[in-house]
């Protein structure tokens, strides 16, 4: 069996902002109606997590539940239970309709991090990052620079970014030089 | 730069997140129809300088369709509310006929 290697291969930009390939992380696609208690409880049984409300992103120690629309959740798991939980999905929501696909390899996955981290993501995203705005466990769909991406913030005010892989150089790249163009001051 | 609100996920998208989807509230003509009605279905478009819905896409968000409704003239944005929906809401249309007195678009005043 070969390897499994994240896209980004552990790169990392240090600096006051320090941009990191956040590694391998499992990552599942889950469709289907989230007020239904079979999702409910299948959701907790993998991630430990309620289903989040309205774009939030409950996530602790690389397991959690990521609000993606009103019909989706991206649930995080460690990378070698992906599949178990794909199947466990399928299991528990047997008869009810919904979708599930293991999305890992599908994906780069970044972290930033450091005082200005707020402004880098703010360069490239038509968001207010304002901490009023844009807060612990709040989680947003958007663009980075050219290129679909989808962001939260945790309680250590570090972005996670999570990406398409095919575009993962280039939302890596962009992060990278958005830290090293220093701060801008406007969201301090 | 226009501002329109996501009804799905709320959030106060722009421009460069969405994706127009041409005017709002077509009848999709199909087999059975008249050629009449067919040619209107698949040309005939309103082109007002004032109201007008149309559909959008929160394309780089959560990827729902949505329909709004704005100025064409002043690119006021009255409002938004979900695709799933058959005509503009009651309140929406109180909304502009409030602005825009007398307004109508196809069979909606």
């Amino acid at each position: 069996m070969s390897e499994p290697v994240s896209f980004l291969g552990g790169r990392v930009a240090e600096g006051a902002v320090t941009v990191r390939d956040a590694g391998l992380q499992g990552m599942i696609t889950l469709r289907g109606d989230l007020s239904a208690t079979k999702v409910k409880n299948v959701v907790k049984k993998i991630t430990g997590q309620a289903i989040p409300a309205q774009r939030k992103a409950l996530v602790e120690g690389g397991r959690g539940a990521v609000w993606m629309s009103p019909d989706e959740l991206l649930l995080l798991v460690p990378y070698a239970e992906a599949e178990e939980g794909v199947a466990a999905i399928a299991k528990a929501l047997k008869g009810v309709h919904h979708l599930a696909v293991n999305v890992s390899d599908a994906r780069a996955y970044i972290t930033v991090e450091g005082a200005g981290a707020a402004e880098v993501m703010a360069k490239n995203a038509p968001v207010d990052f304002t901490s009023a705005a844009f807060g612990t466990g709040d989680f947003r769909r958007s663009r980075l620079g050219q290129v679909a991406a989808a962001f939260w913030k945790d309680e250590a005010g570090a972005f996670h970014v999570v990406s398409f892989r095919s575009v993962g150089d280039y939302v890596f790249d962009l992060l990278r030089v958005s830290a090293e163009a220093g701060p801008v001051g406007a969201l301090s | 730069m226009l501002t329109l609100q996501c009804p799905y996920c709320g959030v106060d998208a722009e421009e460069t997140e969405l994706n127009a989807g041409g005017e709002a509230h077509l009848k999709r003509e199909t087999v059975g129809s008249s050629d009449d009605d067919f040619e209107g279905y698949l040309f005939m478009r309103e082109n007002p300088k004032g109201v007008h819905f149309e559909r959008w896409r929160h394309s780089y968000g959560c990827g729902k369709w949505f329909l709004a409704a704005r100025d064409t003239n002043t690119l006021e944005v009255f409002g938004t509310y979900p695709a799933q929906s058959k005509e503009p809401p009651k309140e929406l249309r109180d909304k502009i006929s409030a602005k825009r007195p007398g307004w109508s678009w196809r069979e909606f005043k």
